[in-house]
């Protein structure tokens, strides 16, 4: 039956339906196990109709999730079309291809029925610690050493759990209880959601969300295509070097705007690694789509409309398009880092609009115990850089983007982990100089707690290519990852710290917009007397001595 | 005859006043003297005194919040104050979570802490997350701050080190040697005014008390002071944002725990008047001359929770703010009164608050110098106000100087005639008030538009209906005395004192007779506060446990019944799990709880209303006269009939649109309401289309 709904009506169920996917979210928060989904948020969460097209998503920490899951989606329906479905019914998987692009993101997908006929969906996703092989970390060479992968199944069957696949999960992850835990808890998201979903729908007297859900892709698709008319037709190119594993890797990106659309074409792209840094293409088209959403239409929420006008394509012989078995794992590295290719490129569509470079990836050091350790453990804390200057303003020091996720608190990691953090200070000058200044990078040292060895996996970038400025301002600090005692590792791969030693940290500082003489007075001394920018450097960078004394 | 009490509200624009005596309630709304707020405060006590007939010597107890530690944060006119820190970790307090409140928007601006960078200072010392000492108190460095704090003239400091609240013992030596060599400095510990794990959260709390406290130090002893020369011989008690009362000694200590204090006896009055109408679900709403105040009210009672954020500066957002970890009444608060200042922003867009006139210079109605527009001169404009009844004809409203600030700063710029240019300027704070109450509604997991608004404040009742109709909901009520409704409140809350420590213990480990010690030595804390507030008084004690499966990282609170301490683990083994289940569907088999954080909430007597109940007669009732109003439905100036308040008697029924009058504020009924008095004197605002 065609319900028809009018204007106001819409406004209030699509608001509506946005606020239960927040609270789908919010209970994945409440009660999940792993520090990443609980404390730093890196998750995602949302509501589908029955044809597997996105009505809702949560505003979470991942960009990385905001298409992906879409995509995700619409694999469970091609395997466990709707009418195949029951009541009950709760699908799951962490395949990278038919997910978010690695093993420890798990997707749980739970179809809802409303007088007994299926109606839509609610999908979830969120990162459990530990899937078992290498552990989180850069260093497989395929996806077998990654872990354990389960393919698209019931997690739970008419309200039966899968004992089977639960045997399976446990038998082949390090810590069995916080997996297990962490998918009851992507469960019961889903549950909220379903809830909250029903009561909308009673209390608007509607029977499904089709007529509903076409009236919010169709409006969403209009406006952003508007959003993209705004922009001069035409081909934008940027291209941007990072580390990589052994080999840079360049990224290269062809931005078309043509007729309300944009095409974002990644040829010419480096090849796959034979390290877990590939990325599969549904996490690339979450980051480069982010990239252009973050500053094009960025009022409008995520669907499956507004996604529509941006494509995104990568040949797959590109690290881009990873081709399984590749080995996935640190796939975030370089897919946090396409915004600012993207942006790059839009730098030229629509200047002065446009941040700088940014350190972009997360800096999340996965510390360990050895083998033999009298205590296991494992921590994965997230942690940033400086983002790069803003039209008008400087970069945010110390701040996630494109990812958005929170930090973990430094007595949260000593409370779950034998480690103690000696220092988490800014790194005065690590930002970009310019008329704004890019954002600050930090240095952390992280020590055994009782100077037993332990294991580093480290997965970070932009060691030897610093965020870049713009319009004449300067690169950010390099990131670094030392030894206490002096050694200086790679930024890639794993380490043994020795007992007694520390492991040194050191994040990316963002790019600088403008010339630097032309930054405020007032900008520069107080940069100096907070200790951001040192005596010397605003003396040489900033003309410092023949600045105006006037203020005290 | 039983001695009255009194109830004083400091807001940003004004001081009310509310005086229960066993003759009636007597009410004063004065202006607030931000310079020396103690004297509005005398003014406006004395005046309810005169009208009530009664000397300070009759009074029996004078419960007083305020609103001045929150506005001194949001305006950042705190002391100077040094945070003194484990060496490493100066940065905590700005770095915060490192991310971004708003995902899409890459110009956000991430809250500037109360502490600068120069000023947070490192200490060399170290705790284990057990409490060892991992590194000494090297003393030697604390004494190296001094001439710092000397130089930079530093009035307070905040001592926040690492797993102080597993053991604060070198926050305690470091406070010594600090008071020990400069003892007009005040100190604030992190491990006493938020003892819980997550160090940014607990620095910031700890900076905010130390920031307000000297400016809140010495108001309220030169209050105190001011009360007993004046002859009120009696107990002097404060609100906090929890929504009890307690002691001028504990308020003195830790003032952030009266943030939101004022606001907080808002909540109390809408609870008691949801049981009251019966009305389970509200929103309470309370608009002054500075700020509104959104609050949940959910089977008779308002959320609470034990953290709060303070001047969330993005359009409201979570975390745009800085948190503080205390008990509070959860609401949100945005910068929407009557003295929000508006202006138009290069993208030609009207902008309302946060900027507020507040009482010095005023909307530039009140004719003291002000010229910028606000709200209350929109209300003025559009006809809302009567001008020679406004604050109970304590002055008189100058609407040429309302209409001229509009037209000059508003309606040429945008090319509207003055009485669009009102009703724009008034569009825009409401549709900011209704954004807000629907992000926080969400964020509560809730809905807005089944329930009731409540209504108070000096401004709301003015934009209660429009708010109404923009969230959608039928009813709006509007409160005897809500003019002062937060004052109200005040007299309707018991003394209290919330407690938490955090002992965590998994559930198959639990020695409950341990903890029952913990119980006892909280109780014998909170006592000691109440007790000083309500003397032999009956006491209630409500006992809470947080608790989580073992592993997770949010709590969710049970309650923990008075018993013996055999039956804890089978008590809370089941009500966790059906609470859990209620929230998230299933219980996890076989996995283990843990209880983290103990809590208990110690409460005297709640205090009588005196309020009475009359038999209930209907009648229709006509108004004598009209006036001009804008109507927000119509486009236009329409008739709105007018009401006196005091004369409509309960039972009485009238037809939107009206204006019903009272001394401290105006009830506006847009033409989509109709409106009667119900048996408790409140006025009910029904809407038209729904029966």
């Amino acid at each position: 039956m065609k319900q028809s709904i009018d204007p106001l009506q819409l406004t209030l169920i699509w608001n509506r339906l946005i606020a239960v996917v927040e609270e789908q979210a919010q209970t994945l928060i409440r009660t999940a196990f792993s520090t990443t989904v609980r404390e730093a948020g890196d998750l995602s969460a949302g509501v589908f109709n029955r044809e597997g097209q996105m009505l809702a998503q949560a505003v979470t920490g991942t960009p990385g999730h905001v298409n992906a899951m879409a995509a995700s989606v619409a694999a469970f329906l091609a395997k466990h079309p709707m009418e195949s479905l029951h009541e009950g019914d709760v699908l799951v998987t962490n395949d990278p291809w038919d997910g978010t692009g690695h093993l420890n993101d798990f997707t749980v997908v739970t179809p809802v029925f409303h007088h007994g006929q299926p109606i839509g969906l609610f999908a979830a996703t969120s990162h459990i610690a530990d899937v078992g092989g290498l552990g989180f970390g850069p260093d497989a060479n395929d996806l077998f050493e990654e872990g354990l992968l389960i393919p698209i199944s019931f997690l739970f069957k008419q309200g039966e759990p899968n004992e089977t696949l639960f045997n399976v999960l446990r038998a082949n992850v390090r810590d069995p209880l916080a997996a297990e835990g962490d998918l009851y808890s992507l469960a019961a998201c889903n549950e909220t959601g379903i809830k909250r979903l029903i009561e909308t729908l009673n209390e608007f007297g509607l029977i499904d969300l089709e007529a509903v859900g076409a009236q919010i892709i169709k409006q969403s698709q209009e406006a952003m295509i508007a959003e993209i008319n705004a922009l001069p037709d035409g081909e934008y190119n940027y291209a941007m070097r990072i580390d990589g594993y052994n080999d840079p890797i360049d990224l290269v990106c062809k931005l078309m705007v043509r007729a309300g659309a944009i095409e974002i074409d990644f040829s010419g792209t480096s090849k796959a690694s034979s390290h877990g840094i590939n990325v599969p293409l549904t996490y690339t088209q979450a980051y480069a789509s982010f990239g252009a959403r973050c500053v094009i239409g960025n009022m409008i929420p995520n669907n499956a409309g507004s996604l529509a006008p941006i494509s995104i394509l990568a040949p797959a012989t590109t690290i881009l398009n990873a081709q399984r078995p590749a080995a996935v794992s640190a796939r975030h590295v370089i897919g946090q880092m396409l915004p600012d290719v993207v942006l790059g490129a839009l730098a030229k569509a629509m200047p002065g609009r446009t941040p700088a470079e940014g350190t972009s990836c997360l800096y999340l050091p996965v510390l360990r115990s050895v083998a033999d350790a009298k205590e296991p453990f494992v921590i994965n804390p997230f942690y940033t850089g400086g983002t790069g200057a803003r039209p008008g303003k400087d970069g945010l020091s110390c701040t996630a983007f494109p990812s958005g996720v929170k930090n973990t608190p430094v007595e949260i990691n000593e409370a779950t982990a034998p480690v103690i953090m000696w220092r988490k200070e800014y790194i005065a000058d690590s930002g970009g100089v310019g008329q704004y200044r890019g954002g600050l990078g930090q240095v952390m040292e992280f020590q055994h707690a009782r100077d037993e060895d332990m294991i580093a996996s480290k997965m970070f970038d932009r060691i030897k290519h610093p965020a870049r400025g713009r319009k004449e301002g300067g690169a950010g600090g390099n990131g670094q990852v030392r030894l206490a005692s002096g050694t200086m590792l790679k930024g890639m791969g794993r380490d043994v710290i020795l007992g007694g030693d520390r492991l040194v940290v050191e994040t990316p500082g963002g790019g600088g917009i403008g010339d630097s003489a032309a930054r405020a007075d007032d900008a520069v001394r107080q940069d100096v007397k907070k200790g951001f920018v040192s005596q010397e450097s605003a003396e040489k960078n900033y003309n410092l001595l023949s600045r105006k004394l006037s203020e005290k | 005859m039983t001695k009255a009490r009194l109830a004083v509200d400091i807001g940003g624009t004004f001081t009310d006043v509310a005086l229960e005596t066993d003759r009636g309630r007597f009410t004063a709304k004065t202006l607030t003297t931000p310079r020396a707020p103690e004297e509005g405060v005398m003014t406006g006590a004395l005046e309810a005194l005169r009208k009530a007939s009664l000397q300070p010597a009759d009074i029996g107890v004078v419960i007083h919040g305020t609103t001045l530690a929150t506005n001194a944060i949001i305006e950042r006119r705190g002391a100077v104050t040094a945070l003194l820190t484990t060496n490493g970790h100066r940065d905590a307090l700005e770095m915060a979570q490192e991310n971004r409140f708003e995902q899409y928007d890459i110009n956000i601006d991430r809250p500037e802490p109360l502490v600068p960078r120069w000023l947070r200072l490192p200490i060399e010392e170290r705790m284990t997350v057990d409490g060892d000492v991992l590194l000494p108190l090297d003393e030697q460095s604390v004494r190296d701050v001094l001439p710092i704090l000397d130089a930079e003239g530093v009035e307070s400091v905040a001592i926040g080190f690492l797993h102080a609240y597993a053991n604060k013992a070198h926050e305690v030596r470091t406070a010594e040697i600090i008071s020990e060599a400069r003892p007009d400095i005040s100190l604030t510990l992190a491990s006493e005014v938020a003892p819980e794990i997550r160090e940014y959260e607990r620095m910031s709390t700890a900076a905010a008390n130390a920031f307000v406290r000297p400016l809140m130090e010495s108001y309220l002893s030169r209050l105190e002071k001011n009360l007993l020369q004046q002859g009120f011989n009696c107990p002097f008690l404060l609100i906090t944002s929890g929504g009890g009362l307690t002691s001028l000694e504990t308020a003195t200590r830790f003032p952030i725990r009266l943030v939101e204090s004022g606001p907080a006896g808002g909540a109390v009055l809408a609870a008691a008047i949801a049981e009251q109408v019966g009305a389970a679900s509200m929103l309470s709403f309370d608009m002054g001359g500075t700020t509104a105040k959104l609050c949940l009210i959910d089977d008779y009672r308002p959320a609470t929770a034990r953290t709060f954020e303070v001047d969330r500066s993005y359009r409201f957002k979570k975390g745009s703010g800085l948190p503080v970890r205390i008990p509070v009444i959860e609401m949100v608060e945005i910068g929407a009164g009557g003295g929000s200042v508006a202006s138009v922003d290069a993208l030609k867009r009207i902008q309302v608050g946060p900027e507020s006139a507040g009482s010095e210079p005023g909307p530039a109605c009140y004719g003291r110098g002000g010229i910028a527009p606000t709200v209350t001169d929109a209300d003025a404009a559009s006809g809302k106000i009567m001008p020679d009844l406004f604050a109970a004809g304590a002055f008189s409203l100058d609407l040429n100087a309302a209409s001229t600030a509009i037209s000059h700063t508003i309606g040429r710029q945008l090319g509207l005639d003055e009485n669009n240019a009102a009703f724009a300027l008034s569009e825009i704070v409401d549709e900011n008030m209704a954004a807000a109450a629907r992000a926080h509604a969400v964020e509560q997991g809730s809905d807005i538009s089944s329930r009731t608004v409540v209504a108070f404040g000096g401004a709301a009742p003015l934009h209660a209906a429009r708010l109404g109709e923009k969230l959608g909901v039928d009813r709006v009520i509007v409160p005897g005395d809500a003019g002062v409704g937060s004052a109200v409140g005040f007299l309707l809350a018991p003394a209290a004192y919330d407690v938490v420590r955090s002992r965590p213990t998994r559930l198959d480990q639990l020695d409950a007779v341990a903890i029952e010690e913990l119980f006892s030595e909280m109780f014998n804390e909170a006592e000691a506060v109440v007790r000083s507030a309500v003397g032999a008084a009956e006491l209630t004690q409500k006992r809470g446990v947080y608790m989580r499966y073992a592993g997770q990282g949010h709590e969710i609170p049970i309650e923990l019944h008075v018993q013996s301490t055999d039956k804890w683990k089978e008590q809370l083994t089941s009500s966790f799990e059906e609470a859990y289940t209620a929230l998230y569907g299933r219980t996890i088999p076989s996995m283990p709880i843990e209880a983290l954080t103990w809590s208990l909430s110690l409460s005297g007597p709640v205090p009588p209303s005196t309020r009475s109940i009359s038999k209930l007669e209907k009648r229709t009732v006509i108004a004598e006269s009209t006036r001009d109003v804008f109507d927000p439905q119509q486009r236009e100036r329409t008739a709105y009939g007018v009401f006196q308040r005091d004369a409509l008697m309960p039972g009485d029924i009238f037809k939107g649109p009206a204006l019903i009058v009272e001394s401290q504020t105006t009830t506006v009924l847009t033409s989509s309401f109709d409106g009667q008095i119900d048996k408790f004197g409140n006025i009910v605002l029904q809407r038209k289309d729904v029966a």
